[in-house]
């Protein structure tokens, strides 16, 4: 790192005298301390959510995938809209942990331990997807994972959708192999601060016995680095194999090669909305405002306006592509798309991702918690009616216009994405409850090498 | 239950800043101890060089990891859709490497990510839960924000009142003897 970039970096990083010991005391004060009542209220509240999920997973298991309200023509519907939803959502906590590290983007530290945390959980709830949709997940193994079987029946790994088992379960894998190899250092932190001793136990058990030695540090580094190293392709190639499930297929609407750019750039641009919609309320809750600043929120919204450009420019490069290739059914699914019985749809997804970002030109809103905070959630909104609107619209009016049809989810549907929230918002706050929401081990270097002058050594 | 004996195992010296313990290491490795170590909440830079640590092989075997991910992805591929029940699909030939390549690309990442997992607890002593550093609250003032450099008393160099000078001549104020403290067999079993 140049000295001039340690000079510049970290004057915005923290608002006012921040000390080491301040620093650790604010971090691990939501982990020592007993949940508040408002705590309890939320946990109580996403966990009902979840307990719903749990109830249509049920459904769909005893009675079958009918409960759900895909069929003929319209053979994929929410499944897998929530799937790419979630998936999306992990991949700003990739960009944050993994490439902004590359790039020694400083500020970064704040938020990237909560970042990766939302990536595992995020993964964890797009895996209830694919795995209920087989009908019997308990069988899912076999069907999905290569094993020797006597049957010599094996799984079609020229299929996208083989591909994505593989994607995303070493995506799922090395999110949480990188997100823990964070945590450790941490963790061993927590263990030396417990008064309690069962508190020392649990956290004790967790650091594995780190015992901060150099010698340790010199390896951890290197493969810490590496782990970013690794990630960086990994979450561009993981969007890009979900966007094959579509493009790899003959279906209008689904088979263009813009899509692995584009799934990645509105992945990052779902996740980062994401991240600044549940942060904002973590550092409200937790008074972290010192350590998780306007400065921070500035800069994921400048991500946020860029990456709505990009898919901006992805919905308009479509339309245009479909009239120039002067393809009668391509030219027709998307006039239907804008136009036809889900128009309500399309349009809510382009107010959503493209006009309303567009607020964040202004200074004013982007450094404002309360004025961008309307802005990320309309983000969210429509990202997932961008997944719904390219698989639903290009399924429900197919080549043969006797089977057209009008798609509509069950309860069961909407109860299974309604649940799975729940699921993420209950792993997000037993997180924020008993694990160092902040990389406190990163940010005391940052914060020691803008203490000490040059803070550039050797 | 039998009163723990007392070991002294080694001297601690603590320092409250990086650049005082960078000094001291550089010290300690000049004066030829081999068996000893610094700790530190953080990765402190110029540590290493003034330990006179060797670099990681960390990467080469990540490396090599993956192109054994790599390997095995090809044989996955290959031996099961083209060998043992070759499907032909769309007309395209048997063996379309091109098809594959997600696959070989993901086993070469999560080869590669298990194998870096593997030798963090390989080489940094992870899942090794005893050391006399937890036991003497040592570590309390380490995972905080205190640098320690740690001297074991096996090394060929050691003695309890050289090293005690040492540190102290490289500006430590805070030496400590490193203790262990171990339960005599009680004889039961």
């Amino acid at each position: 790192m140049t000295a001039n970039s340690t000079a510049l970096a970290p004057a915005s990083l923290f608002v006012g005298d921040v000390t080491l010991k301040g620093l650790e005391d604010d971090i691990y004060r939501p982990l020592e301390s007993f949940p508040t009542t408002r705590w309890w209220l939320a946990i109580s509240f996403t966990g009902a959510l979840a307990s719903i999920f749990a109830l249509c997973a049920g459904i769909t298991v005893t009675q079958g995938i009918g409960t759900w309200g895909n069929n003929n023509p319209v053979g994929w519907g929410w499944a897998i809209v929530n799937f790419v939803f979630w998936v999306g959502i992990g991949h700003a906590g990739t960009l944050i942990s993994a490439i902004l590290f590359l790039f020694r983007q400083r500020w970064r530290t704040g938020i990237a331990r909560f970042a990766e945390a939302m990536t595992v959980f995020a993964v964890i709830c797009a895996m209830q997807f694919p795995l209920f949709h087989t009908g019997r997940p308990w069988l899912a193994m076999f069907w999905l994972i290569p094993y020797p079987n006597d049957q010599g029946i094996y799984q079609n790994f020229r299929s996208p959708l083989e591909w994505d088992v593989f994607a995303v379960s070493t995506y799922g894998l090395v999110s949480l192999m990188f997100w823990y190899t964070g945590l450790i250092p941490d963790l061993a932190t927590a263990r030396d601060r417990a008064k309690h001793q069962f508190r020392k136990f649990v956290y004790g058990v967790l650091s594995l016995g780190w015992k901060g030695s150099n010698r340790a540090w010199s390896h951890y580094e290197k493969a810490y680095l590496l782990f970013a190293g690794l990630s960086t392709p990994l979450v561009l190639s993981v969007h890009s194999i979900v966007s094959f499930d579509f493009a790899v297929s003959v279906i209008p609407g689904w088979h263009t090669t813009i899509f692995p750019p584009y799934f990645v750039a509105g992945a990052i641009f779902s996740g980062f909305a994401m991240v600044a919609t549940l942060i904002i309320i973590l550092r409200k809750m937790f008074h972290l405002q010192h350590l998780i600043t306007d400065n921070h929120l500035e800069l994921m919204n400048k991500i946020i306006i860029a990456t709505s450009l990009m898919v901006g420019y992805a919905y308009a490069m479509e339309f245009f592509m479909a009239w120039y290739s002067g393809v009668a059914y391509e030219r027709y699914v998307f006039l239907n798309r804008a136009l036809g019985p889900y128009a309500w749809a399309y349009w809510t997804m382009a107010i959503c991702n493209v006009l309303a970002p567009q607020l964040l030109w202004f200074k004013k809103i982007r450094r404002t918690a309360l004025l961008m905070y309307p802005v990320v959630l309309l983000v969210n909104v429509g990202m997932w009616f961008e997944r719904f609107v390219i698989v639903v619209t290009s399924l429900h009016r197919d080549f043969l216009p006797s089977s057209w049809d009008y798609y509509k989810p069950t309860l069961v549907d909407i109860g299974l994405f309604v649940g799975s929230i729940g699921i993420f918002l209950t792993l997000m706050l037993l997180f924020c409850r008993f694990l160092p929401t902040i990389a406190a081990t990163e940010l005391k270097v940052v914060l020691a090498e803008s203490r000490s002058e040059g803070g550039h050594r050797e | 239950m039998s009163r723990p004996t007392e070991n002294t195992v080694g001297m601690v010296g603590l320092f409250d800043d990086p650049d005082a313990l960078i000094r001291a290491a550089e010290r300690v490795r000049d004066e030829g101890f081999t068996r000893w170590d610094c700790h530190t909440p953080f990765p402190v830079h110029g540590l290493d060089r003034a330990m006179g640590l060797k670099s990681s092989p960390v990467p080469t075997l990540a490396l090599a990891a993956g192109f054994v991910g790599l390997l095995t992805a090809v044989a996955l591929t290959g031996g099961l859709n083209v060998i043992d029940y070759p499907i032909r699909i769309a007309g395209k030939p048997i063996f379309s490497w091109q098809a594959f390549v997600p696959i070989y690309f993901e086993l070469f990442v999560l080869f590669a990510a298990l194998t870096l997992m593997a030798s963090l607890f390989l080489f940094c002593g992870l899942g090794r839960w005893h050391s006399p550093l937890h036991d003497s609250d040592i570590m309390k003032h380490v995972t905080g924000h205190r640098f320690a450099i740690v001297l074991e008393a096996t090394d060929r160099c050691y003695s309890e009142q050289n090293v005690r000078a040492l540190l102290e001549e490289t500006g430590c104020r805070d030496v400590r003897p490193l203790v262990e403290f171990e339960e005599e067999d009680s004889g039961i079993l």
